[in-house]
This record gives C-alpha cells, structure tokens and sequence, in this order.
C-alpha cells in the first residue's frame, strides 16, 4: 500500500514522520491510514511531523491535530523550513523544534543557532502564550502581551507595549539590545543577566536596555547617544 | 432559519461562563429569538442548574451524540421563557465522550430550525475546550477585571485567532466602579487595553445574579437589577443593535461624576 511513502522514526520524546512532498490533502490522508493500520504503535504517542517547505494554514494544521486527537494521538511539533507553517504551529501551541536524536544519549540542539544577521518580523499582537524563538533579531510591531515570551540570539525591537518575557542575547551575545515604545516587561534577560521592571512613573517612553558594567540598564531612548 | 453559534469561554474558571450563557440566552429568547443553550462541560454538568431545569433531563449531550436519542428528545424546554432551550451535558462521563467532529455535526443538525445556539464552554484549553470552540460561529471570551483572569483571556484569545474564528468579543464581568475609583480593580480601560478586542458589554458586579443562579431564575427577568439591564442590553448588541456602553453606568452618570470630582478634596 502507500505505507512507504511515509518514514518514521522514533526521536527522544515522540514520534518523528517526514510528510513527503505532494498535495497536503493526499499526503495527511496516507499518513492518517498508516496511522489507523498501525494504531498500536502510535495510540497515545506524541507526535512530530516534518512536513517540508509546505506552506501550511491554521485550519490545514488544526484539521490533522483534531483528525490526532480523535485516535489518541497528540500533535506535539511541526517542522517546516516555511515561516509561514512555522508560525500556524505556534498559533496553535505547538513546537516548531524538538530534540530530533534518537533515544539514547543526548547531544546540545541549541548550538549551531546564532548566524548572521536575519530577523522575524512580527506585525500582531503578542498573546499569553505565544513563544517565539529565533537565532537572529525578533521585530515586533504589536503589543507584546504579558504571559508572551521572546527569545533571540540577537536583538528583539517592540515598537508597541512590552510586557511579556525577552531574552536578547539568549546565545551569550552581551552586545544584545532590547527597545521598546513602552518597556515593562515582566521579565528581561539579556545574554545572562536577568531583570525584571522597576515600577514605573508617569507616562511611558520609548527606552532601550542593555547591558552597562553587567547590569541590565534602560534608557530613554530620546536621551540615548547612539 | 439559519442559527448562529455563540462559544462563550473564558480560559479561567469561576469568571462567570454559565450565568452568561443563562442570561444572554434567556435574553435572546425574550426577544423572540429561539435559543438552545448547550452545556458542553461534560462532567460537571452546571448550566441546567442555574436555569432551574435539573429536575427535567431525561437525555443528555452524550446521549444525543452516541444516538441513544434523538437531538429533539435531548432539547429540554425551559420554564419561564418559551422558545429558550437547554441541551445538558452527562453528569457522568468526561471530555473524551465527545470530540470536536461531533459538536460540529450536532451544531449543524440544529442550526435549521433556529436563531441562536450558545455553547457555554468549560475552564481550560484541552479537549472541553475544543470541543466548544470547534462549532462556534463567533466566540465571546468573558473576564473578571482580575490580573488571573485577563491572563487567561488573553491566551484563550490567541487560540481562538489562531483557529481562524475572527476576533472574539469580549464581556467584562463583574466589575465594580467603587473598587475602580479607590485604584484597588482594574478598569474597564485596562482591561480591554490589554486585550485589545470589541467590548461586547460590562455586567457589573451584583449580589442578584448569586441569588438568581442559585433560584435557578434568570437574572435578566428582574427588571430591577444592574446585572440584568446589561445582560438585556448586551443581547441587543449581539442583534445588532447600537446600545452604548455608558446606558450601563445607571447611577454614575455625568453630573454624579463632576461632583465626585469635586467631592475627592475632602474625604
């Protein structure tokens, strides 16, 4: 039957199934029919689906999740090389990375991150519960909500309210900046200082903080010289 | 006929999900719409509680969607307001007896002869959840003016954004204007500030309403109370009509304002 178009693997924590290149339709329907044949195997399995550069919708991704659900089977990551797919997954709560090693020793997954300059642009608002994770810049254009959290290897810019967790610099970059229209994060880190907001008075400004002798410092963005 | 289907959710428990669900349906139906309110907290079945109708269920949810009945026998008539009608959840099985295909196609075998269906959803974001939200046609996310609770709002709107439902609307429950002026609640303001979507309605905090879910009589019937104008008004803005939000400030209105102003200096 089509069961060779489907590979899997067993990784760390779940599940690993390369979805192969074709239409979404057909390809979900195959695995899902290997999945039925097979339901001993996957029944209460988590699982994480590769599907390639596919460009991929909430209701594409939800629609598999609930087909899951249905036999037992938690969706737990999406990977794509597709931004687009990359962040339906995390709209829908679910990981875009996952420790891909098989079960047995374990290896760093977070080192080949940091490289070159590339930044996520993100035009919405932020909600609790939303985690974006990126090797380069993250620019937000949007409130970042508290319960949110934000983690780069570079720089993270919020030209809205910032009230979430940020991480600059989350690879040891000290060099990391984080700026922000209205900066009261719950949270800021930046390479491995962490600090949290004094409360604040009057009207909020634009600030950006970074790290001066160690310390974690804003500063007004007016009065900054750059 | 065609219904619409209301999902009305929250994230946090004990914000106030099933009384809403009660009175905007009660609400609606007293306008002439026909309403069916379904229970979808499988489990811990409480909407047919603070309707009054307990002693009436024969069939449940579970029993219409398993086909031990049909939906109609499931459809519990209510006792003050004709056209108003409550589907219970089982009192004695969980989440997993229903799955999210199954509201959609029951939803829609009800959708014919109706105006309005209301799913009052359970706390949290797992199956329940789902389950409620996978039929909804428009979602109304209800909050305290609690740091806990708009928390939960805020990620149960992002989930509810992502499942392409559009933008939910938001009821703000509970909110008491004293506590607002002295600094010690959030406000209105704040609140929908934070969460930046369409404020559907304030409901003011009110002792009624505990009186009115624990009579089983909904509060939108007491012509008198605070709880039910807003309730009723919050029903004629889901009908589209334009009802301003300060209608629901009775007792604060403009020159109560100015001479709180004034009145500050001294206290």
């Amino acid at each position: 039957m089509q069961a060779k178009e489907i590979e899997v693997k067993g990784i760390k924590n779940g599940i690993l199934v390369e979805v192969k290149d074709g239409d979404w339709q057909t390809q979900k329907d195959a695995l899902l029919q290997h999945i039925d044949q097979n339901q001993g195997f996957f029944e209460g399995a988590q699982l994480v689906v590769n599907v390639g550069s596919r460009v991929l919708k909430s209701p594409d991704l939800a629609s598999l999740r609930n087909a899951l659900s249905d036999r037992e089977i938690k969706l737990w990551a999406v990977l794509s090389t597709s931004l687009v797919t990359e962040r339906t997954s995390q709209d829908l709560g679910l990981a875009i990375m996952v420790d891909q090693s098989s079960p047995g020793p374990e290896k760093d997954p977070i080192n080949s991150l940091l490289d070159g300059d590339e930044a996520v642009f993100l035009r919405r608002t932020l909600r609790s519960g939303h985690k974006v994770k990126h090797p380069g810049h993250i620019v937000v254009l949007g409130d970042v909500n508290p319960g949110a959290e934000l983690i780069a290897g570079g720089n993270i810019i919020v030209w809205g309210k910032l009230r979430g967790v940020v991480h600059a610099g989350a690879m040891g970059d000290t060099e990391a900046v984080v700026c922000s229209l209205d900066l009261s994060p719950t949270q800021l880190r930046i390479a491995d200082k962490i600090s949290i907001s004094p409360p604040k008075k009057g009207k909020a400004r634009p600030e950006i903080a970074q790290l001066e002798n160690g310390q974690v410092t804003a500063r007004d963005w007016s009065k900054f010289t750059r | 006929m065609s219904a619409k289907i209301l999902t009305i959710t929250s994230g946090k428990g004990g914000v106030g999900k099933t009384t809403a669900t009660a009175n905007i349906g009660a609400a609606l139906a007293k306008r002439g719409q026909k309403v069916v309110c379904i229970d979808a907290d499988i489990g811990l079945r409480n909407l047919d509680v603070v309707m009054g109708l307990e002693n009436r269920i024969v069939y449940d949810l579970v029993d219409a969607v398993e086909g031990r009945c049909r939906l109609k026998q499931a459809m519990i008539r209510d006792k003050y307001i004709p056209n108003l009608y409550l589907i219970p959840s089982a009192q004695t099985r969980d989440k997993t007896a229903v799955s999210p295909s199954d509201m959609i196609r029951l939803c829609n075998e009800l959708r014919a002869d109706l105006d309005w269906i209301l799913i009052d959803s359970p706390a949290g974001i797992e199956r329940g959840f789902k389950n409620a939200i996978a039929p909804a046609d428009e979602v109304i996310v209800i909050t305290n003016p609690e740091v806990s609770a708009v928390r939960d709002a805020d990620r149960i709107i992002g989930i509810v954004e992502a499942e392409e439902k559009g933008s939910p609307q938001l009821l703000l429950n509970r909110l008491d204007r004293d506590m607002v002026k002295q600094n010690n609640m959030l406000s209105a303001e704040d609140v929908v500030d934070l969460l930046a979507i369409q404020l559907l309605g304030i409901v003011p905090e009110d002792k009624a309403v505990l009186i009115s879910t624990n009579k089983g009589t909904p509060i939108v019937l007491d012509e008198k109370s605070p709880a039910g104008q807003a309730y009723r008004n919050i029903a004629r803005r889901i009908l589209g009509e334009d009802v301003p939000l300060l209608d629901l400030d009775k007792g604060s209105g403009f020159f109560n304002r100015i001479s709180s102003v004034f009145g500050s200096g001294d206290k």
